[in-house]
């Protein structure tokens, strides 16, 4: 069953679909989850927000924005056959995967959470209706995970992996954060010292990951910031980290 | 004169076996040379970088007529009363003796690609076996009628920090009550394009913190310029019918200027200015143009990957004199562009690794007392070309906390790239 504008309940000339009816076609979905999402219609209410450029469940097809099966543990920006923006696609790249809290984040404000990303959906401000769109979302794009791109939802039961903590555990390469380092310097001084632009001479490795991915998500606002980390690759992050942490302030 | 293609190059390089294609710093014994001629943002960064990251390996020469550099960034800030002349000003020394760079005060007038040597104004020659040209620009002052170099005396351009500017800061500090300024900007491509409009509202300050009710008009050539709309609403908000601008659909087109007189002739009208800031067009200095490094725009291409220019393969051309495709002509830039250049060079010369080239700038300008706007963008090179692919500018109406943070932010990069640049 593939849930769009033209099946959903309360529009015109559509027959309405019974959640019995869904269940029944959701067979590899965990019956217990299931259960408790569903029978709870105003997730799926909700859903009529998304459905003039989304669709969801078995056969479902990208429209304006890309199908939303497997949407639990999906790579941001990584469906083939889908013309992503670049942003979205960055910030897959960036390690960006959709888990029920980054959705809370992204769906709170789109444009906050990636910049620049095409969705034109100014956000949902109640965090009580964000949850219950995702958990009937969740259980929904389930049914369908198998797509190219997709991920089984939550299928190995380890915690979301962040933005940071994918380039935490990568080794950086400090000539090449060298390198990179030269675009610091011109205002973080290279000595250590701060007149105006503060130190990020021996700075830890993660508390400057982590940074660099709050400008990246919008958290730090700073423009010129934000500006020098949007084509940072995870790669690049690592490097900087390595070589910056591995500096004394003289 | 001959010059190895690109292609016949690789080639050369490739085949390091044959003594006959070793370059000559291979088959001497002696350290490779580079010579920078240019000791701004541009060429002393290229030459620090260099030499910093070489650690000795690689002899670094500095070529500059200045004993000591004056910022053309911040100068505005200097004329408004906001730094002091000798705090934009600063030295070499460290240069000598923290990188061991050679520094020679002097004009560099010529070079003979095929020796390989850079010729001074006093018949001297300095050989190189890679040559960096960060010249900055020269001003074509016959592209404003009646203007000239004498006339500059007179009539300053300030465009190229020191003298120029002390004038110009003498003249503004001179005008009374009932007095006007004229300046007239230069038409595109030109070194730091808010310049103009941040100067304008540089000497609107200062003249409106001394009590002083004067007028600055600005004939422009162009119809539209950098950061239009931040200015417009500074100037209306700080310095209420203080700064008129006139583009060329308004003006008619600008015609003689005589500074004895204190005059600008326009199509439209003929305006009196008691003082006249006359900012003519502007090319690659002329080391450039005599290397024969520049095309029919008066300034330099190059390889957006390396910053090499595309007329000689020991050639690198940075900053003001360059075409650097989306980046404008900055000293932020022109610092990016170097450690591009560096990069190369070493990885030329001492086989040091060499990554992708990437560019930068952000361009803060002053239009009142903690009230910055900025303007940056992310570069990379597309097919030997320098295009953009993030760029922000600061939005009308902006907080005035966010305003405040702009200007300690430029005040910080200051002393971080001078100090980038100078060590």
């Amino acid at each position: 069953m593939r849930i769009g504008l033209r099946n959903i309940p309360f529009v015109r000339s559509v027959t309405k679909i019974s959640l019995g009816l869904c269940l029944a076609l959701l067979p590899t979905v965990s019956s217990q989850a299931l259960a408790s999402d569903l029978t709870d219609p105003a997730g799926e209410r909700l859903f009529f927000l998304c459905t003039k450029c989304h669709e969801v469940g078995e056969g479902a097809r990208h429209k304006v924005g890309p199908h939303l099966d497997g949407i639990i543990g999906r790579i941001a920006g990584s469906i083939d056959g889908f013309n992503y923006s670049m942003a979205m696609r960055a910030a897959g790249e960036s390690g960006l995967k959709w888990t029920r809290e980054t959705l809370d984040s992204y769906l709170a404000k789109p444009s906050d959470f990636v910049p620049g990303n095409r969705m034109s959906f100014r956000g949902m401000s109640d965090a009580k209706n964000r949850s219950t769109l995702i958990e009937w979302l969740a259980a929904v794009s389930a049914s369908a995970p198998g797509k190219p791109g997709s991920e089984p939802a939550a299928a190995s039961g380890a915690p979301p992996a962040s933005f940071a903590d994918i380039v935490l555990a990568m080794e950086g390469d400090p000539d090449y954060g060298e390198y990179l380092a030269g675009e610091c310097v011109t205002c973080h001084q290279a000595s250590g010292h701060a007149d105006g632009i503060p130190s990020i001479v021996g700075l830890p490795r993660a508390y400057f990951v982590r940074a660099l991915f709050e400008y990246k998500t919008n958290v730090r606002s700073n423009e010129v910031m934000k500006l020098r980390v949007s084509n940072l690759a995870n790669e690049e992050i690592a490097a900087l980290a390595a070589y910056f942490s591995g500096l004394e302030p003289q | 004169m001959t010059t190895i293609t690109r292609r016949r190059f690789g080639l050369l390089a490739g085949a390091g076996t044959a003594t006959l294609a070793l370059p000559r710093y291979l088959r001497a014994q002696e350290k490779p040379k580079v010579v920078v001629v240019g000791g701004g943002p541009g060429g002393a960064t290229a030459a620090r970088y260099i030499a910093k990251d070489s650690e000795g390996a690689i002899d670094v020469t500095l070529i500059d007529p200045a004993e000591q550099y004056t910022t053309c960034f911040f100068s505005n800030l200097f004329l408004g009363g906001y730094r002091s002349f000798d705090s934009i000003t600063h030295s070499y020394d460290k240069l000598e003796s923290d990188y061991g760079i050679t520094k020679v005060t002097g004009m560099a007038v010529a070079v003979d690609r095929d020796a390989r040597t850079v010729r001074m104004a006093d018949g001297s020659t300095i050989p190189y076996d890679r040559l960096v040209i960060s010249p900055g620009i020269d001003l074509i002052y016959d592209s404003v009628e009646g203007y000239s170099e004498e006339a500059a005396e007179i009539a300053p351009h300030a465009y190229k920090a020191g003298p120029q500017t002390l004038l110009l800061k003498a003249e503004l500090d001179a005008i009374e009550n009932g007095q006007q300024i004229v300046i007239v900007p230069p038409p595109n491509p030109y070194r730091c394009p808010p310049a103009p409009y941040e100067r304008a509202s540089m000497m609107a300050h200062l003249l409106k913190s001394n009590g002083v009710d004067a007028k600055i008009i600005i004939l422009d050539p162009k119809e539209k310029f950098s950061k239009q709309g931040l200015f417009q609403e500074g100037w209306e908000k700080y310095y209420p019918g203080m700064i008129e601008w006139y583009g060329p659909t308004v003006h008619g087109g600008i015609g003689a200027v005589d500074v004895v007189a204190g005059t600008v002739e326009t199509d439209l009208d003929t305006f009196r200015g008691d003082l006249l800031n006359i900012i003519p067009a502007q090319k690659a200095g002329a080391i450039a143009s005599q290397a024969g490094l520049t095309d029919e725009s008066g300034f330099c291409p190059i390889d957006g990957e390396t910053m090499r220019s595309t007329e000689d393969e020991n050639i690198y051309v940075l900053g003001d004199a360059s075409i650097a495709g989306a980046m404008p002509k900055s000293a932020f830039g022109a610092n990016s562009q170097a450690k591009v250049a560096a990069m190369t060079i070493r990885g030329e010369l001492t086989g040091s690794k060499v990554f992708p080239a990437r560019y930068s700038n952000t361009c803060w300008s002053l239009i009142e007392t903690d009230d910055a706007v900025k303007v940056g963008a992310q570069y990379v090179p597309q097919d030997g070309r320098i295009v953009s692919t993030h760029s922000f500018i600061s939005q009308t109406d902006e907080d005035p906390a966010t305003r405040k943070a702009n200007y300690e932010e430029s005040v910080g990069w200051y002393k971080g790239i001078t100090t980038d640049i100078f060590g």
